[in-house]
């Protein structure tokens, strides 16, 4: 087997061996990354310079490798919620619902509409936090220092949120199969409420720090574009597509935990640019609002986890009184619960675009395979044609209009 | 008093004043920017963080000097040094003030010659130009230090540098000339002395209000070019540390880092400096003297002094009951003397007939000029952290096109329409 190390010297290596053109016969190579402060975390772009416009692009990949999905593999279905958290560090919720969905179709499991509503909220909370995180550190990247700070203060309440809910400000685990790892907290339509009604004041204080300052505009408008046929090729999705006007949204198209029982736009944008995708997001963020409002002011009586005394676990109280409840616990939480024999593919709609995971299950305790479609890994291979021909400096601009976390690509 | 001595005393205490501001103003901008950005700044070391740049200081010098195997030493090492020269060089020809011109005085067992030299190192009859001249000399250090780093960054770093630096120094020139036409001398006093006076006795005849449109327009432009000149947000592409790690000092540490980084910080101050003279009258005051502008510290201290015992008052801290009234206590000392200085200054009538007072007189005469020169200096740099917690980075090809083809066509139809006008009317 090849050394990782090996590998990453090999891709320099096949950069630099490549015959000059005789249009441009002095080239330089750039190393940006794995330790760059624009990359995002450990990504490395090898780039080939002529002045300072990219001749080429070659993303370098798998520095920051967990093995995740392999891992998966030795544990049983009830633990991996805690792997999926780590996946997209920034939208954390989001991998634990499109998991929890996964096994519930394995399972055949129907959920009880409170949870379903709560999955779409806390979703979207979480979709706030991971674009307000793109907000501040694309503004960071192009130059606007403060921005990061004012987005910033929103995601510390978000991560407040968070903590009310799951105990745990990022690594909540909170959406299980079956339902939620525990009911809401006291109190948490005060907070939430309190949270969301100051929230699109804040987008818009946004918008006008950036709207209103020529140089974000000539920084963004009409840099790094792609083609819709390109995008379209290489499967990337998400804010990106929607950027070049195409409404593809898992949310509309194929509408999973009661989403089509919300109303919301899709937001859209035809320029096509990295100021697009920023118009794309903000847009979003007004439309994640207005989805939190309508799923605290519809929200459900009922229980928050599904009748299955085989996968979810037992009340405290039951368990502590009752034979039955004890003998499910134990089974549950020694050898886990089984799965039917067969195959599942949920895709949902993650700040970053589509996630999808693909679980296979041979009727044990343990998965047989899950593999996860990450947003991030798909789109990132639209990276060199998004930055061949354009300027270095434009490159911050491109890859943070993509939006991609590395855990997730690398997973 | 003997020249040579006397000069010697003004350089030493320029240089201490220029280099502790240096790393105060650091500290501002730590903690502007930090209130800006939501933050409390610097507040560990000391009171409200402000023993930091000692702390600071006392770390860069201690840290390890490391040299990379892959750098070109002499010029590896020379950059910093010429970085630093060429930027404390300018001040020895900025006038702080007019002059101080002290009496003897004898009070028994003192006795104290008497003094009088100008508030400034050297006045130079073409101190514009060599201030021009030695800021662009400031290329090199830039240049030679990304070139010599032997690295990919720095290189660009520094050729975008050198390429902005000097784009920009047309622009900043072609401003310049427009007060510098006006005033008809290259000698910064003489500037300064050109924007006495008061329209209708209480506007200021400072450069920027004398010649509307157009020497606001050449002010804006030496702005910001000035903002260019000193690599500065929206335009510190040598060092877009998004892009290009650190620029051209990637491969510097320690005290060599901190080299350029007081270069940068210097160069500010002297640029600030510069606007100052050049066009918001020097040290004259907003509005005259004889409409009581002379209180104006006395008047600030006397407010940071009631401040400083309403929080005595309600102490946040245990010891604020002990630090705080001091602190008081020294303002209002502060305030009393500055406002005798100003009275003394307003109506000299006072001290006739008794020394000490006409010589607290001739002190406060010298002394309030400083006073608002430094507080207009602080204004502009003030601006200067400002815009860098507001405003995103230019692309390079915008900066440069910027440059050529935005300010430079302004300035030269400024220059030509100021030219016309003095040569006509002037």
């Amino acid at each position: 087997m090849k050394q990782p190390l090996e590998d990453h010297v090999a891709t320099l290596a096949a950069v630099q061996e490549r015959p000059a053109t005789p249009s441009a016969p002095r080239r330089m190579t750039l190393n940006m990354g794995p330790q760059h402060p624009s990359t995002h975390g450990v990504l490395r772009i090898v780039i080939e310079l002529e002045g300072e416009t990219i001749v080429r692009a070659e993303p370098d990949i798998g520095f920051l490798h967990t093995g995740i999905e392999k891992q998966c593999e030795a544990i049983n279905w009830a633990q991996v919620v805690t792997l999926t958290d780590r996946v997209d560090y920034l939208s954390n919720i989001g991998n634990n619902l499109v998991y929890a969905l996964t096994v519930e179709k394995l399972l055949q499991m129907e959920i009880p509409p409170k949870a379903q509503w709560m999955r779409v909220m806390l979703a979207e909370i979480d979709r706030l936090n991971s674009h307000l995180v793109w907000l501040g550190t694309h503004a960071l990247d192009i130059g606007a220092m403060s921005m990061f700070f004012y987005c910033f203060r929103e995601r510390e309440d978000i991560l407040r949120l968070k903590e009310m809910f799951s105990g745990q400000r990022m690594m909540t685990s909170y959406i299980r199969p079956g339902g939620l790892a525990l009911d809401a907290p006291r109190g948490w339509e005060k907070a939430v409420g309190k949270f969301i009604k100051q929230f699109p004041s804040k987008v818009d204080e946004y918008e006008n720090l950036l709207d209103n300052n020529p140089i974000w505009k000539i920084r963004t408008q009409g840099v790094g574009y792609i083609s819709l046929e390109d995008m379209l090729d290489l499967g990337v999705t998400g804010p990106m597509i929607r950027g070049a006007g195409v409404a593809l949204d898992v949310r509309k198209t194929e509408p999973y935990s009661s989403y089509d029982k919300f109303n919301f736009k899709v937001a859209t944008q035809t320029s096509n640019d990295v100021y697009g995708r920023y118009r794309v997001r903000l847009e979003e963020m007004r439309e994640s609002a207005k989805i939190i409002v309508q799923a605290m002011e519809g929200m459900p009586e009922g229980p928050y986890q599904a009748d299955a005394p085989h996968v979810v676990l037992p009340d405290r109280e039951k368990m502590k009184t009752q034979m039955e409840s004890l003998i499910y616990h134990f089974k549950i939480v020694t050898e886990g619960y089984r799965v039917p024999a067969g195959e599942a593919y949920v895709a949902v709609e993650s700040p970053r675009g589509e996630i999808a995971y693909y679980a296979v299950s041979d009727g044990t305790a343990k998965p047989y395979r899950l593999h996860m479609r990450t947003p991030s890994f798909a789109n990132l291979i639209a990276l060199p044609t998004l930055l061949e021909g354009t300027l270095i400096a434009d490159s911050i601009a491109s890859l943070g209009s993509m939006d991609f976390v590395l855990g997730d690509t690398d997973r | 008093m003997n020249f040579l001595i006397l000069t010697v005393i003004k350089a030493a205490v320029v240089a201490f004043v220029l280099l502790t501001a240096l790393a105060y103003l650091q500290w501002l901008e730590r903690k502007v920017l930090a209130h800006i950005q939501l933050r409390v700044g610097p507040n560990r070391v000391g009171p409200h963080g402000l023993l930091q740049p000692l702390a600071d200081v006392v770390k860069l010098i201690t840290k390890e000097d490391m040299m990379p195997s892959h750098v070109n030493s002499f010029f590896w090492f020379l950059a910093p040094f010429i970085a630093v020269m060429f930027a404390l060089i300018p001040i020895a020809v900025i006038p702080f003030g007019t002059e101080l011109n002290l009496p003897t005085l004898d009070l028994g067992p003192i006795h104290l010659p008497a003094i009088r030299t100008a508030m400034q190192l050297t006045d130079l009859n073409m101190g514009v130009l060599f201030i021009l001249g030695i800021s662009g000399m400031g290329v090199y250090a830039v240049a030679l230090a990304g070139w010599s780093s032997n690295n990919k960054y720095s290189l660009l770093g520094g050729l975008r540098s050198s390429a902005q630096m000097i784009s920009y120094e047309l622009p900043m020139a072609m401003a310049i000339a427009t007060p510098l036409l006006f005033l008809n001398t290259l000698s910064f006093r003489g500037i300064v002395d050109g924007q006495a006076g008061y329209f209708f006795g209480f506007v200021p005849k400072w450069i920027i209000f004398q010649g509307f449109p157009f020497n606001i327009i050449s002010f804006l432009l030496f702005m910001v070019a000035a903002f260019a000149e000193t690599n500065r947000v929206p335009f510190d592409l040598p060092e877009a540390e998004n892009e290009l790690v650190a620029g051209f000092h990637t491969e510097y540490g320690s005290m060599k880092f901190a080299a350029f980084f007081m270069a940068e910080y210097c160069n500010m101050v002297t640029v600030s400096c510069v606007a100052t003279l050049l066009y918001l009258g020097g040290w004259h005051p907003i509005f005259p003297n004889a409409l009581g502008s002379g209180f104006i510290p006395a008047i600030i201290f006397l407010g940071f002094g009631v401040i400083s015992f309403m929080h005595a008052a309600r102490p946040a801290r245990p010891f604020d009951r002990i630090t705080l009234p001091v602190v008081g206590v020294v303002a209002f000392v502060h305030a009393a003397a500055f406002g005798i200085g100003a009275l003394l200054v307003m109506k000299p009538d006072l001290a006739q007939g008794s020394p000490v007072l006409q010589w607290v007189a001739s002190l406060a005469n010298a002394i309030m000029p400083i006073v608002w020169f430094t507080g207009k200096v602080i204004s502009i740099l003030f601006v200067y952290i400002w815009v860098r917690g507001t405003l995103p980075r230019f692309r390079y090809d915008q900066l440069m096109s910027f440059a050529w083809t935005f300010m430079f066509p302004i300035a030269v139809v400024n220059l030509f329409i100021v030219g016309l006008y003095v040569a006509l009317f002037g």
